[in-house]
C-alpha cells in the first residue's frame, strides 16, 4: 500500500531551551483529511511542537516538509502564507465586536478607500458558517454574549478564512461543557471532510477516541507511540503517555 | 455550567428585541446606552423647565447650543481615547495651548485668522502624536504621559501668551465661528439636507442588504428610524429660529460628531480602534499595527482638542491664562462616560460626546438661571458623574455574569 504524501511532515525535530531537551528528534505526520490527535503529559513538549509548526519557535535540528517539499518556517507569517492555521487556546477573540467583525479582524474587506464593506463581509461570514454548520445564532452577535462552544466555533471558523491545508488546535475543549464539547468536535470533523489535515492537542482522552484518526504519543520530548484509533484501546495510550509502554512506530 | 447554558440563552437573541420583556433585560444590561442618557437628558429639562420658565425658552436653549460647543468638540476627541480604554488628561490645557497659539499669531504677529486657526489645528495634531509616541514607544501609561503633558503645555500656554496674559480676539473669521447665526431659511435647507442623506444612507444599506440575500429590518422599521432623526433635527431648528437663527458653532459640533461617527463605524482604521480596546493582544494577533492605531487616536483627540479650544476662545472673543484650565478637562472627559462611553474601552459611539456635553450644559445652564453658586453645581454635576459610572459598572456586571 502506498502512502500518499503527507501535507505536513516533520523529520527529527529537536528544540532546547537552555537546559531543557524539549524535544529530541521528533517525528510527525499529519495527511490531508485526516484528524491526529497530539497528547501527552504536561511538558512533554506537545506545545513546544506546535509553536515549531505554527513558526513560533525554530527548531535547532530537524527537517520540515509542507506537501512534499522542504520549507523553512522561521515565523508566524511564513506558516500562514504556506497554508497552517493555528487556533490557540486563549482564542484572542475581541469579546466587543461582533462575530463577523471579530472573523475579518486585520483583514477586513473595503470597498471605497477605507470604508468597511459590511455586506460582504456578513455574506461570506454566513456562508463560511453555514458550510461549517456551527451553533452560532446570528453573525452579528456580540462575541461577549457567546458561549464557550461558540466561541470556540467562531476562532476555529476564523482560521479557514485564509484557505489553510492544516489547522493545529490546542485544547479546542478545554473548560467547555459537554454539549459544547460535541459541537466544537462536530466542528473539528468537518474540517476533516473539507479535506484538512487537523492537529489537535488534548488531555481529554475520551474527545481524542471521539474525533482522531490517529494519535500520536510524546514522552518527555520524544515519540513515544503512534496508534491508528481504530485500533488501539484507551489504555494502550494512557500507557504510552505515562511512559509505562510504548507501541506502534517505534522513533528510530 | 449555569452560567454557559445562560449565555447560550443570552446568545439566541436576534439583534432586535422581540419582547418589551427582553427590551427590558438588555436595558438592563446597558445596551441601549443612548437611550439612557436621553432619559437622563429628558428627566432634567422637564426639571428645569419646571424650576424656571425660561429654561426651555428658545434664547436660552439657543445659548445652551453655544455653551456646549467648545467642550462637545473636546470630548470627541476623548470618545476616541475612551475606546481604546486610555485617558488623555491633557485634552482641556491642549485647548487652551492652541488656542493661545492661534491669539498670538493672528494677534501679534498679523497672521491672516485662516492660517493661524490652520496652525493652531495643526500643533494640536503635533503635540497629540508626540504623546502618542511617548506613550507607545516607551510603553508609558497614557495617565502619566498626559499628566506631564497637563503641566508641561499650561507652562507652554504661559509661555505663548507672554506679559501680557490676555490676548484680545477681532478678527472677523474667528469671531465668527461663535457669532454666526444662519438665516431661517438656511436653517431648514441644512435641516432637510441632514435628514436626507441620512434616509438615502439608510435606505440604500437597506437596499443593498437585501440584494446580497441578507435579512433586513422591515421598511417601516427604516422609516421610522428616519422619522426619529427628523424630529429632533426639525424641532432644533424650529427652536433657534425663534430666536437667532441657527448657530454655526452647532453646526461645526454636530459635523464633526458625525464625521468622527463615520470614522469609528464605518472605516477599518474605527474597526481597528474598537479592536485595540477590547483585546489588544487579539488586534495584535491579528496583524493590527497597535502602535500606529494608538498613536493616531492620541493625535486626533488633541486635533480636536485644538478646535474645541479655537471654539471656546471665539466665544470668549479672548484667550488668556485660564484659557483651558478651571473644570474644562472634567467636564469634557465626564461628559462621554456620562453619557455611556466606556471608561474600560472598546464600548461607546462618538454621540455620546454630544450627549454629554448636552447633559453637563443643561445642567449647569438650568444651575445658573436659578441663580445656585458654584458649589452646588459642582456637586450636581459630581453626583450624575458617579449614578453613571455606577450604572455603566453594574450594566456590564450584569452583561459579563449573562
Amino acid at each position: 500500500m502506498t502512502e500518499p504524501t503527507p501535507v505536513l511532515s516533520l523529520r527529527g525535530i529537536s528544540k532546547r531551551f537552555g537546559a531543557v531537551q524539549a524535544l529530541d528528534g521528533v517525528d510527525f505526520d499529519v495527511h490531508a483529511g485526516e484528524v491526529v490527535a497530539l497528547v501527552g503529559d504536561n511538558g512533554a513538549g506537545k506545545s513546544t511542537l506546535v509553536k515549531v509548526m505554527s513558526g513560533i519557535y525554530s527548531a535547532d535540528a530537524g527537517e520540515c516538509r509542507f506537501e512534499g517539499e522542504p520549507v523553512d518556517v522561521r515565523s508566524p507569517q511564513d506558516a500562514t502564507d504556506l497554508g497552517i492555521a493555528t487556533v490557540y487556546q486563549d482564542l484572542a477573540l475581541a469579546d466587543n465586536l461582533d462575530v463577523v467583525g471579530n472573523l475579518f479582524l486585520g483583514h477586513e474587506l473595503v470597498r471605497v478607500g477605507p470604508q468597511l464593506d459590511e455586506t460582504r463581509m456578513e455574506q461570506r461570514a454566513k456562508e463560511l458558517l453555514g458550510t461549517l454548520s456551527t451553533t452560532i445564532p446570528s453573525v452579528r452577535t456580540e462575541v461577549a454574549s457567546l458561549s464557550g462552544g461558540q466561541r470556540q466555533q467562531v476562532a476555529i471558523a476564523r482560521s479557514l478564512l485564509g484557505e489553510p491545508k492544516v489547522v493545529l488546535l490546542d485544547e479546542p475543549t478545554a473548560a467547555l461543557g459537554v454539549p459544547q464539547t460535541k459541537q466544537v468536535l462536530d466542528l473539528v470533523r468537518r474540517l476533516r471532510d473539507r479535506g484538512l489535515g487537523v492537529v489537535v492537542i488534548s488531555h481529554n482522552m475520551a474527545d481524542v477516541f471521539a474525533v482522531a484518526d490517529r494519535i500520536q504519543v510524546l514522552y518527555l520530548g520524544r515519540n513515544n507511540g503512534d496508534f491508528a484509533t481504530a485500533d488501539t484501546t484507551r489504555e494502550e495510550v494512557v500507557a504510552a503517555i505515562t511512559g509505562l509502554r510504548s507501541n506502534g512506530k517505534e522513533p528510530s | 455550567m449555569s452560567t454557559s447554558s445562560a449565555a447560550a440563552r443570552s446568545a439566541e437573541s436576534a439583534p432586535m428585541p422581540r419582547s418589551p420583556r427582553e427590551f427590558l433585560r438588555r436595558f438592563g444590561q446597558g445596551e441601549y446606552g443612548s437611550l439612557r442618557v436621553l432619559i437622563t437628558l429628558a428627566v432634567i429639562w422637564i426639571i428645569f423647565g419646571l424650576a424656571h420658565d425660561r429654561f426651555l425658552s428658545a434664547v436660552n436653549l439657543t445659548n445652551l447650543s453655544l455653551q456646549i460647543a467648545g467642550i462637545g468638540l473636546i470630548s470627541v476627541g476623548v470618545v476616541l481615547v475612551l475606546l481604546l480604554g486610555e485617558i488623555d488628561l491633557s485634552v482641556a490645557i491642549v485647548s487652551g495651548l492652541c488656542a493661545a497659539i492661534m491669539a498670538v499669531l493672528n494677534v501679534k504677529h498679523g497672521w491672516s485668522p485662516v492660517l493661524a486657526v490652520l496652525v493652531a489645528i495643526a500643533a494640536g495634531l503635533a503635540i497629540g502624536t508626540f504623546q502618542g509616541f511617548v506613550h507607545t514607544r516607551f510603553g508609558i501609561p497614557s495617565f502619566v504621559v498626559t499628566l506631564a503633558g497637563l503641566l508641561g503645555w499650561q507652562g507652554a500656554l504661559l509661555w505663548v501668551l507672554g506679559d501680557t496674559g490676555t490676548v484680545n480676539l477681532n478678527a472677523a473669521f474667528i469671531v465668527d465661528l461663535a457669532g454666526t447665526f444662519f438665516d431661517d431659511v438656511v436653517g431648514w435647507i441644512i435641516a432637510a439636507a441632514l435628514i436626507a442623506v441620512y434616509a438615502a444612507v439608510a435606505l440604500a444599506g437597506r437596499r443593498e442588504r437585501l440584494k446580497a440575500g441578507l435579512d433586513a429590518l422591515p421598511a417601516g422599521l427604516v422609516v421610522a428610524r428616519i422619522v426619529a432623526v427628523a424630529i429632533p433635527v426639525l424641532l432644533t431648528v424650529w427652536i433657534v429660529n425663534q430666536d437667532r437663527g441657527l448657530p454655526l458653532a452647532l453646526v461645526i459640533l454636530v459635523g464633526f460628531v458625525i464625521l468622527f461617527d463615520y470614522v469609528t463605524q464605518r472605516t477599518r482604521f474605527g474597526r481597528h480602534v474598537y479592536a485595540v480596546g477590547g483585546n489588544e493582544e487579539a488586534a495584535r494577533r491579528a496583524g493590527i499595527r497597535v502602535g500606529r492605531v494608538r498613536v493616531a487616536v492620541f493625535a486626533l483627540a488633541s486635533m480636536m482638542a485644538a478646535c474645541g479650544g479655537i471654539m471656546l476662545a471665539s466665544r470668549l472673543l479672548a484667550v488668556n491664562q485660564s484659557s483651558g484650565g478651571s473644570d474644562l478637562l472634567l467636564l469634557s472627559i465626564a461628559g462621554p462616560v456620562i453619557a455611556g462611553t466606556s471608561l474600560f474601552g472598546g464600548r461607546g459611539r462618538v454621540w455620546s460626546a454630544l450627549l454629554g456635553a448636552l447633559v453637563i450644559g443643561s445642567i449647569s445652564n438650568g444651575m445658573d438661571l436659578l441663580a445656585y453658586s458654584s458649589d452646588t453645581k459642582f456637586m450636581v454635576t459630581g453626583a450624575v458623574l458617579l449614578g453613571a459610572v455606577v450604572v455603566d459598572a453594574a450594566t456590564s456586571r450584569r452583561r459579563r455574569r449573562a
